[in-house]
């Protein structure tokens, strides 16, 4: 086996490809040979590090120095210096925020170190599309113990005891779902993985498949072998197609070491893994639509009983986790489920991978404790909200979840609590929401989003979604009345109340969630119509403060209305008739004097 | 499990088989749930949500059509919370229903209607976009306005389930979802749509959505007076309602009780009945006499044909002489038509119109 001194480990997730990483790691190949340092050094192409907003992100072991927003241009200053040298090129170095210190070492970046690394523990650290990669992180050894020491019951047992529960977003125990699996009768069974990740922001799941597939294909065979299937489906997104290249080659390579396929590692047990690309609708992310999907129907949910564990895909038993559950699973084979079990809450055990994104300093993929506050999250590891304005809610739960204001930060993070606080742990989007962020025009991009995908099953989802949407935009364009607040909340408790499936029941929530804690915005829009964040430009009004103007004349220049008039170094004047609002002036303006309220 | 199940409705008692469900359950006790989507003869998509009911110890109100019941279930039909929910579904329905029930052909027997009677909806909260589908007018024998529809599904499922055809199904999703042939066809492009207009989506559509063409503007339905009657076009004897009006046939609808066919019926049985008034039809025997032909009576005409027949078979013999009978006929009348040929005639030259 060759030996190499150094490895550069090249982000080749979908984030850093989209910034260029492909051509990083090509220069630095280049560079390598160039230099001859091809045969001491190599370069690795990894899953996703999660704070794809520094990418292209490269990584340099032994020494683990982090570099950030690397450019072609770097590459051969990074490996004479670093590579040749052995000096730290300082500049491509993440700078803390606010310190704006520089940080050397992966682990000691603030966005790591609170992090705890379960189900995301080898994305970034192999090359995903080597199985022996894998291996030597110990992977397939928690399915070969499964498989060699422990009967499928026990199997079952031991997913009780580790208290994991879906992290797709119901939060449903895995053991028990499991177990309900095993008890079905039947020879035909199948297992499923949920790969469908389609909340706005989202991206965990991809960034596992696409880091370290194979403890998916991992967690779903343990999985098989405790209830008793023999074939999987992977229903993934097409939109997600890094993934599903990583997931084929995966497949591939599984089958031929024989660690999937028949007769895995000898012990007589079979299982056959098949890929789904799902076309793109939201609502297939709901299991009995997702099984319809893969049936050839149009995915649309059906009534449950009977649960897939009964009844599932072709009407045979089936159990259905979502990817990041899949990948938390040989992790409980291979140490216990007691050291599982240490990390987390009372009723939420292990980690919860979120993707933090909004008005965060630190945005990306962060994977904590359960029972960690939101504050520690968006403050410590996200690094507080940009441009030092003030915090204002936490979106938590995507499309399903609700809002979070400020007095409840030091909340817990797990299951229950974030219910009882009107939002849910969803799939773990975080959207963080500053002092300009208007919360009823929030609450209408979700329903927006929510209506356009809503299956028209049900007559409360598809009819109220649309209703719901349409007297939040009402109230955005300043033509709400009192009323409109008690239809909506009618309205929305009819909707979580009837609708069949969880994407209607919980359809309502960004409404309800921000008339919980805003109702103060609904009705400022309301009864003075004003936008108290200065969003909704229905409400918003542009004026020039006459002592700050300088007359300098920009704001009237690039005004593509000619709504802005005044003599040179005067104080100017919009006119509020032509306005149509679009902000280019407020840009524009080097001395605010132009405001917006 | 045990056999039967007591659960209690409403404060009533009811006991039934175990594996009902509470809609059933409730019918049986008879309790009138609402409901659009549920027919007992399609499976069950448990869309509309109309039919939900509040059962003590639930969190949200399950839809009844799909809820199996348990031992000692205790639902209430029309509480205040089931009201509400019911009434917040009529007036969403409503708020994207055209407003045109008076010149609806379904105007008088349309469940949508009748709920929003039941439920006192005079006018919808919900005030804001409405679908604009341009109305399929393609196929010879249906009319399809799709912004009537409330989207219960069962013209799919029927179509599906019980035909065979799988003609429908939904397209888009949201606020935009609509029934329809594959890739919107008309219905009357039958090679694309595969529509064999047997109009079995006419009968369980429960809104005016799909109509007969050829009953419209013709009668409203208290004005019919419903005929039960024998399809005459094949041996399957089916069952179904002639509509009559004034002593005039207007229309053929489905009789849920007719033993052979229930509801189902094919293109000729459920529109083929124009020729019972056509001008062209005949009413009475005919005898060409000098070229032209003339009226007799049935006797006349029945001592003629014997005679002719007698004459035949004397001249020419049995062999002379076929017949071919008719697929119109029962099976009993096609057995006697055999007895004649074979007994009377004295030939095997028998067919029938099925073997062409």
């Amino acid at each position: 086996m060759q030996l190499f001194r150094a490895h550069v480990l090249v982000c080749g997730g979908t984030g850093c490809v989209s910034s260029g990483s492909k051509k990083i790691q090509e220069a630095i190949t280049d560079e390598l040979v160039k230099q001859k340092l091809d045969k001491e050094v190599k370069v690795v192409e990894t899953g996703c590090h999660g704070f794809c907003e520094m990418g292209p992100i490269v990584i340099v072991y032994p020494e683990g120095t982090f570099y950030c927003r690397v450019q072609v241009e770097d590459v051969s200053e990074l490996v004479s210096e670093h590579l040749v040298k052995g000096r730290t090129v300082q500049r491509l170095l993440f700078k803390a925020p606010v310190t704006e210190e520089q940080v050397p070492s992966y682990r000691d970046i603030a966005f790591y170190a609170k992090q705890q690394r379960v189900a995301l523990r080898n994305c970034g650290h192999i090359d995903p599309e080597h199985i022996q990669e894998y291996i030597a992180r110990d992977g397939y050894e928690g399915l070969a113990k499964a498989l060699t020491s422990m009967t499928p019951e026990q199997v079952v047992e031991e997913m009780k005891k580790s208290g994991l529960r879906g992290r797709g977003g119901g939060g449903f125990p895995t053991g028990l779902k499991w177990g309900f699996a095993a008890k079905s009768p039947g020879p035909k069974k199948y297992i499923i993985c949920n790969a469908d990740e389609g909340d706005p922001g989202a991206f965990m799941d991809r960034s596992v498949l696409e880091g370290d597939p194979h403890s998916v294909l991992e967690g779903m065979l343990i999985g098989a072998y405790a209830i008793g299937a023999d074939e999987g489906y992977i229903y993934v997104r097409a939109e997600y197609p890094l993934a599903i290249k990583r997931l084929r080659v995966a497949i591939a390579q599984a089958e031929e070491l024989g660690l999937l396929g028949d007769n895995i590692m000898g012990t007589g047990f079979s299982c056959r893994l098949n890929i789904k690309e799902g076309a793109g609708a939201f609502v297939c992310g709901e299991e009995t639509a997702l099984m319809a999907s893969i049936e050839g129907s149009r995915g649309m949910p059906n009534p449950r009983p009977p649960f897939p564990a009964v009844k599932g895909l072709w009407a045979k038993p089936s159990n259905i986790n979502n990817v990041e559950t899949y990948a938390n699973v040989p992790v409980i084979f291979l140490h216990g489920a007691e050291k599982f079990a240490s990390v987390g809450t009372e009723n939420s055990k292990g980690t919860k991978v979120f993707a933090l994104t909004g008005k965060l300093r630190n945005t990306g993929l962060a994977e904590v404790p359960m029972g960690i506050s939101l504050r520690e999250i968006i403050f410590d590891i996200g690094g507080g909200i940009m441009d030092d304005k003030k915090f204002k809610a936490v979106q938590i739960g995507g499309p399903s979840g609700g809002c979070i204001p400020e007095q409840h930060l030091d909340t817990p993070v797990d299951y229950d609590s974030l219910i009882a606080l009107g939002a849910m742990m969803g799939s773990g989007g975080l959207v963080v929401m500053d002092e300009t962020s208007c919360m009823v025009d929030v609450a209408r991009f979700f329903l927006n989003f929510t209506q356009k995908e809503s299956c028209g099953k049900c007559t409360p989802c598809r009819e109220g979604t649309k209703r719901m949407l349409e007297i939040l935009q009402k109230i955005c364009d300043g033509n709400g009345v009192p009323e409109d607040i008690t239809t909506l909340e009618r309205l929305g408790g009819v909707v979580k109340n009837t609708a069949l499936c969880g994407l209607g029941q919980t359809a309502p929530n960004p409404i309800l969630a921000t008339l919980r804690y805003f109702r103060h915005e609904y009705e400022a829009h309301i009864n003075d119509k004003k936008c108290p964040a200065g969003v909704c430009s229905a409400l918003l009004e542009y004026k020039i403060v006459a002592d700050n103007c300088k007359g300098c004349g920009a704001c009237a220049r690039v005004c593509p209305v000619g709504a802005i008039t005044g003599e040179k170094k005067e104080p100017h004047e919009i006119d509020t008739s032509k306005c149509i609002k679009c902000g280019s002036c407020i840009e524009k303006c080097k001395f605010d004097a132009i405001v917006k309220g | 499990m045990a056999d039967t199940v007591t659960l209690t409705i409403n404060g009533q008692k009811v006991t039934v088989p175990a594996g009902t469900m509470v809609l059933e359950a409730a019918q049986q006790a008879g309790i009138d749930i609402p409901t659009f989507c549920h027919d007992p003869e399609l499976s069950r998509p448990g869309a509309c949500r109309i039919c939900v009911v509040e059962i003590k110890g639930w969190r949200n109100l399950p839809p009844s059509c799909v809820t199996a019941v348990t031992d000692g279930m205790e639902v209430e039909t029309e509480s205040d919370a089931v009201v509400e929910a019911r009434r917040t579904i009529l007036e969403l329905l409503l708020a994207n229903h055209p407003e045109d029930c008076m010149t609806c052909q379904k105007f008088g027997d349309c469940r949508l209607a009748d709920y929003a009677y039941r439920y006192g909806i005079r006018n919808t909260a919900f005030i804001g976009d409405k679908t604009d589908f341009p109305v399929d007018e393609s196929s010879a024998v249906l009319y399809r306005d799709m912004n009537k529809c409330v989207l219960c599904g069962k013209c799919v499922r029927v179509c599906a389930e019980v035909v065979g055809r799988n003609v429908y199904d939904f397209t888009s999703r949201g606020f935009s979802t609509k029934v329809a042939p594959a890739l919107d066809v008309g219905l009357g492009e039958i090679d694309e749509s595969g529509c064999v207009s047997c109009g079995s989506c006419v009968a369980v559509c429960p809104v005016g959505a799909i109509v007969e063409k050829n009953m419209i503007g013709k009668a409203r339905p208290w004005e019919v007076k419903k005929v039960k009657t024998t399809c005459p076009y094949c041996g399957c004897g089916c069952g179904f309602d002639l509509n009559v009006k004034a002593g005039k046939v207007i229309g053929v609808t489905s009789n849920p009780d007719s033993e052979v066919n229930g509801r189902h019926l094919c293109v000729k049985g459920r529109f083929g009945f124009d020729f019972i008034h056509s001008p062209d039809r005949l009413t009475s025997p005919l005898i060409k006499k000098d070229g032209d032909f003339v009226e007799v009576s049935w006797e006349e005409a029945l001592r003629y044909t014997t005679s002719r027949l007698k004459e035949i078979k004397a001249q020419h013999g049995g062999d002379a002489m076929a017949v071919l009978s008719s697929a119109r006929c029962t099976n009993e009348e096609n057995y006697l038509m055999n007895k004649v040929a074979r007994v009377a005639f004295g030939t095997n030259n028998i067919d029938h119109c099925a073997r062409l």
